[in-house]
C-alpha cells in the first residue's frame, strides 16, 4: 500500500498564551473492513488508523480514537494553547501497528 | 385467515403503540450500539443540550467525506474543562466515527475532521466535561451518495 505521508500546519511564531489552530492530514485508505473486492466479493480487511495523538514538549495536548467512519485521508484540525517555545509532536497508529509521526517547532515569544 | 374486528382493533393499537415506541426512541437514540457507545460515554448520565455546538452541512453531496466540525464552550482550565467529545453517525452501520480527548493544554475545545455517513441520517456530538457532566448536540444531515462503500 502507498506510504502514509503526515502533513501537518502549525504557525511558526505566537504570542505567549496565544490558542492556535492545528491543521494536520495524512494520506491513508482508511479501509473499513465493509467494502467488497468487487472480483472476489469477499471483504477487504479492515485497515485505519485507530489512533491519533499530539504532544507538546512531552504532554499530550489532544488525542483521538478514529473509527471507520472517519474518511479516507484523516483530516483532523484542532486547537492548542501555547505558553512556550517548543515541538509538537504527532503521531498516527495503525491497525497494522505502523506507527506514523512527525515534528513541528514553534517559536513563542 | 380470519381476523375478527376486534383482532383488527387491538392490531391497530399495538401498531400505534409501537410507532410511538419507536419515534421515541429514535429521539432518544436510533441503535442498540449506538445507546451502547453513549451509555459507555456518559457512564449512564443523562446528557443535556447546550454547551457543544456542532457544525456539519445540511446536505452532502459526497458521503465519503463530510465536513463535521464541533465546539464546546469551557473555559478549559484545569479543574474544569471539556475532557472528551464523542461522535456518532447513528445511521451508519457502524456508528462510532471517534472520539477527541482534550486537555488544559487544548485551550479550546473544538476540532473539525471529515467523516463517512453511509446515507441521510442524524450525527451526534456528545461531550465529557472534567465533572462528569454531559452534552449533547444532533445535526441531520441529508446525503446524496452514500459513504461506507459496500
Amino acid at each position: 500500500m502507498a506510504k502514509s505521508k503526515p502533513r501537518v500546519k502549525v504557525p511558526k511564531k505566537a504570542a505567549k498564551g496565544d490558542i492556535i489552530t492545528i491543521k494536520t492530514l495524512i494520506s491513508h485508505k482508511m479501509e473499513s473492513g465493509r467494502r467488497k473486492d468487487k472480483k472476489t466479493g469477499e471483504l477487504i480487511p479492515r485497515k485505519i488508523i485507530n489512533h491519533f495523538k499530539v504532544e507538546f514538549n512531552g504532554a499530550e495536548v489532544f488525542s483521538a480514537n478514529l473509527e471507520p467512519s472517519v474518511s479516507a485521508n484523516p483530516y483532523m484540525q484542532f486547537k492548542a494553547k501555547v505558553t512556550e517555545s517548543g515541538t509538537f509532536k504527532f503521531t498516527w497508529t495503525d491497525d497494522d501497528g505502523s506507527v506514523y509521526s512527525t515534528e513541528k517547532k514553534i517559536a513563542v515569544e | 385467515m380470519n381476523v375478527t374486528r376486534r383482532q383488527t382493533f387491538m392490531l391497530g393499537a399495538g401498531a400505534v403503540a409501537f410507532a410511538t415506541l419507536g419515534s421515541q426512541a429514535t429521539i432518544a437514540f436510533a441503535s442498540e450500539e449506538s445507546d451502547k457507545l453513549i451509555a459507555e460515554f456518559s457512564g449512564g448520565k443523562e446528557a443535556t443540550a447546550g454547551k457543544i455546538k456542532l457544525k456539519a452541512p445540511e446536505i452532502a453531496e459526497n458521503g465519503n467525506t463530510v465536513p463535521i466540525s464541533f465546539t464546546v464552550d469551557s473555559p478549559m482550565t484545569a479543574d474544569n474543562h471539556v475532557a472528551s467529545v464523542m461522535l456518532l453517525a447513528l445511521g451508519n452501520p457502524g456508528p462510532a466515527v471517534g472520539t477527541f480527548n482534550f486537555t488544559p493544554m487544548s485551550g479550546e475545545a473544538a476540532a473539525s475532521t471529515r467523516i463517512r455517513l453511509a446515507k441521510t441520517q442524524e450525527v451526534l456530538a456528545m461531550a465529557k466535561m472534567s465533572d462528569g457532566s454531559i452534552f449533547m448536540d444532533k445535526k441531520t444531515v441529508k446525503v446524496t451518495i452514500g459513504g461506507c462503500g459496500g
